[in-house]
């Protein structure tokens, strides 16, 4: 996913740049604007309707299903992974650092101060999931891990001065 | 008056010039400030890519917090400096209150800055509850009360000087909805495409600025009643939105407020009127509820927040791309595409401006969306979209605006300084968002203020890009000193 982001990112600042320089590099020569604008109004409203049906789809794909866990159900009765957890300053408080994969892990997210935030990165440093934890909530995270591995709870919400120093193991075995 | 003119508000020649000072040392403050803030950015890269052990968590959170703070503050002071200067021509606004949020603005920042480095606070400028309160020891209560209490200060300022626009503004078109063009966008009245555009940003940026403070204020309000009786405790989802509320509408309106630039100069540039229309009201009416409710982006990760107010904010994040793309950086693009246009380090500026909007507007919508945010959310990636908009965007109107007051005949060809300056500057700031986008989606951590060894590589090349973005800032802001405080006022160009 991250790299999706960050490859569409790439190519549309590079498409960008193409069009400026396009528009650029036309800028010199003077011409009667009467005699191209009605041509590049019409392309405009084309742009604005592509716009509009990229809108529409990536809506779609993205919200259905609703890609957040569900905060009412109990999972406590599914046989699911639940671990309990809580941020401090500046450490990770956890039920249990042990879980297996191909089998949905529960994290039950809250803190005994401030706002901290939950990151779950995997032995590459790639961040695989997150959520926050914040004063008065406990913030239900459902994720599947499909890779045993050293896992590494990163704090993802600035918490104080030793902010980056909270960080959390979690081991992931073969079931 | 013939309809094909705007007629202006007419001053006196003392009043004008003493306008222009006024607008003068908003912009001065603006480049001294974001030179420093920008130094500061450097420093903490260069902290992070082990360049400089010297700093120590605790002062890197201390600039962090004022960097953050600093930026936002700034770009809303300056801007308004922008959007003053231009809307004064078409509603008679008063120099005094302009004064007055100035000298305002400045003692709030003398509070937040002994309240930083005096007092230690570094809770960044999220402030968010509970955390200035609870700092276990490395700031006091009140170090965290007069953080709040500047922000507070400078709030304040700001709403005076929006009751003085709108007065101003009801006294000359009647109401908001005529200012912004809406009996016309509805077919009310005839259309009339020499209502100033200045007039319809004016509008729409007190509007939600004015909201947008007022839910900073009970925000800050709230905390400071809590630091000093623990006892009220208010709900910190509550509390969290408002200040991200807050916080969003007013670098967002920063942003609008420039445009005013792009809209009243590009035109002189290149001899082409940007006159309004209905899709120009269309576009500034939507983005009026765009601004103000696409907010929840930054609380995806909070799951408690209802899903509703999620899908709002995924479906108008999006949304509020469609004006710019569509309305403000095409009709830019138009207005330039053979013109035959000098290309002045002011206009060239400008069109970086919006092209920079119009970048940081993508890796922005990506963020904005709840599957790209799940696995992006608070990594660098955050900072690389908003350092896009307001290194490629933003500042470059600030820049090309105070250029453009500088008053130099436009066949003259651009001194190598602004030249040299305009690259580094432009070049280092793409480098800059690129890495901290790239860093972002490698899963790197923002407000870190130590890398793990894996991402030190990352950060010792942001810190390069950052210091080409401060040589070439460096050399703008020379040149602004030298110049600025003695050039006379622009005489517009004729456009027809
Ligand atoms: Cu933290």
């Amino acid at each position: 996913m991250q790299s999706a982001a960050w490859y569409i990112t790439l190519i549309s600042v590079i498409s960008l740049i193409g069009v400026f320089y396009f528009v650029i590099s036309n800028s010199k020569v003077k011409e009667e604007y009467s005699s191209f604008s009605k041509a590049w109004y019409g392309v405009r409203g084309k742009w604005f309707i592509f716009l509009i049906i990229l809108w529409v789809t990536l809506l779609i794909i993205t919200l259905k299903p609703f890609p957040l866990p569900s905060q009412t159900e109990n999972y406590s009765d599914k046989g699911d992974q639940i671990i309990d957890v809580s941020g401090h300053q500046w450490y990770w408080v956890m039920s249990s650092d042990t879980v297996v994969i191909d089998k949905p892990v529960v994290f039950q997210v809250t803190t005994g101060d401030v706002n901290h935030g939950f990151g779950v990165y995997n032995e590459k440093l790639e961040l695989v999931a997150q959520v926050q934890a914040m004063p008065g909530y406990t913030n239900k995270l459902v994720y599947t891990f499909t890779q045993p591995g050293k896992y590494r709870i990163l704090c993802l919400e600035y918490c104080g001065v030793a902010h980056h120093g909270m960080i959390g193991e979690l081991n992931v075995k073969e079931s | 008056m013939s309809k094909a003119t705007v007629d202006k508000i007419h001053y006196s020649d003392a009043e004008n010039r003493g306008a222009l000072i006024a607008v003068k040392a908003h912009l001065i403050t603006g480049f001294l400030v974001f030179l420093l803030m920008m130094l500061g950015g450097a420093v903490m890269r260069a902290a992070q890519g082990a360049l400089m052990p010297s700093v120590g968590a605790d002062l890197f959170y201390q600039i962090m917090t004022v960097h953050g703070v600093g930026v936002v503050g700034t770009s809303a002071i300056a801007s308004t400096g922008i959007l003053w200067y231009f809307l004064r021509q078409y509603v008679q606004l008063s120099t005094k209150i302009f004064w007055l949020n100035f000298f305002i603005f400045l003692t709030g920042v003398v509070i937040i800055l002994g309240s930083i480095f005096l007092g230690g606070y570094a809770g960044a400028w999220t402030f968010l509850y509970p955390l200035p309160g609870i700092s276990l020891g490395v700031w006091s209560t009140g170090a965290a009360a007069g953080f709040l209490i500047g922000l507070l200060l400078i709030g304040t300022g700001f709403l005076i000087l929006y009751l003085d626009w709108g007065r101003a503004i009801l006294s000359r078109y009647g109401s908001f909805g005529q200012a912004l063009g809406l009996p016309q966008l509805f077919g009310k009245e005839p259309l009339n495409p020499y209502h100033p555009t200045t007039v319809v940003v004016g509008t729409m940026v007190l509007i939600v600025d004015f909201l947008g403070i007022a839910a900073g204020a009970v925000a800050l309000v709230i905390m400071l009643i809590n630091l000093y009786n623990p006892e009220f405790k208010p709900d910190a989802l509550l509390v969290k939105n408002l200040i991200y509320f807050f916080g969003h509408v007013i670098i967002n309106a920063a942003m609008y407020a420039s445009v005013s630039a792009v809209y009243e100069l590009l035109p002189q540039y290149t001899g082409r009127p940007y006159k309004t229309s209905k899709v120009f009201y269309a576009a500034w009416f939507a983005i009026v509820f765009m601004v103000m409710a696409v907010y929840p982006h930054h609380l995806y990760m909070d799951f408690p927040l209802p899903k509703w107010i999620m899908i709002v904010g995924q479906v108008l994040s999006y949304g509020s791309g469609i004006p710019l793309m569509v309305v403000t950086g095409y009709g830019a693009l138009m207005l330039v595409y053979r013109s035959g246009i000098q290309w002045n380090t002011s206009a060239k500026l400008l069109i970086l401006s919006m092209f920079g909007w119009a970048a940081g507007g993508i890796p922005a919508v990506l963020d904005s969306m709840i599957t790209f945010n799940k696995v992006l959310h608070n990594t660098l990636w955050v900072p690389g979209h908003f350092h896009f908009y307001l290194l490629l965007g933003l500042l470059p109107m600030i820049l090309g605006f105070t250029l453009y007051l500088f008053n130099i005949p436009q066949e003259k060809e651009p001194p190598l300084v602004e030249k040299l300056g305009f690259y580094s500057y432009a070049g280092g700031a793409l480098l800059l968002s690129l890495v901290f986008l790239n860093s972002g989606s490698n899963g790197i951590p923002r407000r870190w203020a130590v890398h793990l060894d894996e991402w030190i590589p990352y950060a010792q090349l942001g810190a390069v890009a950052a210091v080409l973005v401060v040589f070439g800032f460096l050399l703008f802001t020379v040149r602004v000193l030298i110049v600025l405080p003695k050039a006379a006022e622009p005489v517009p160009a004729a456009v027809h």
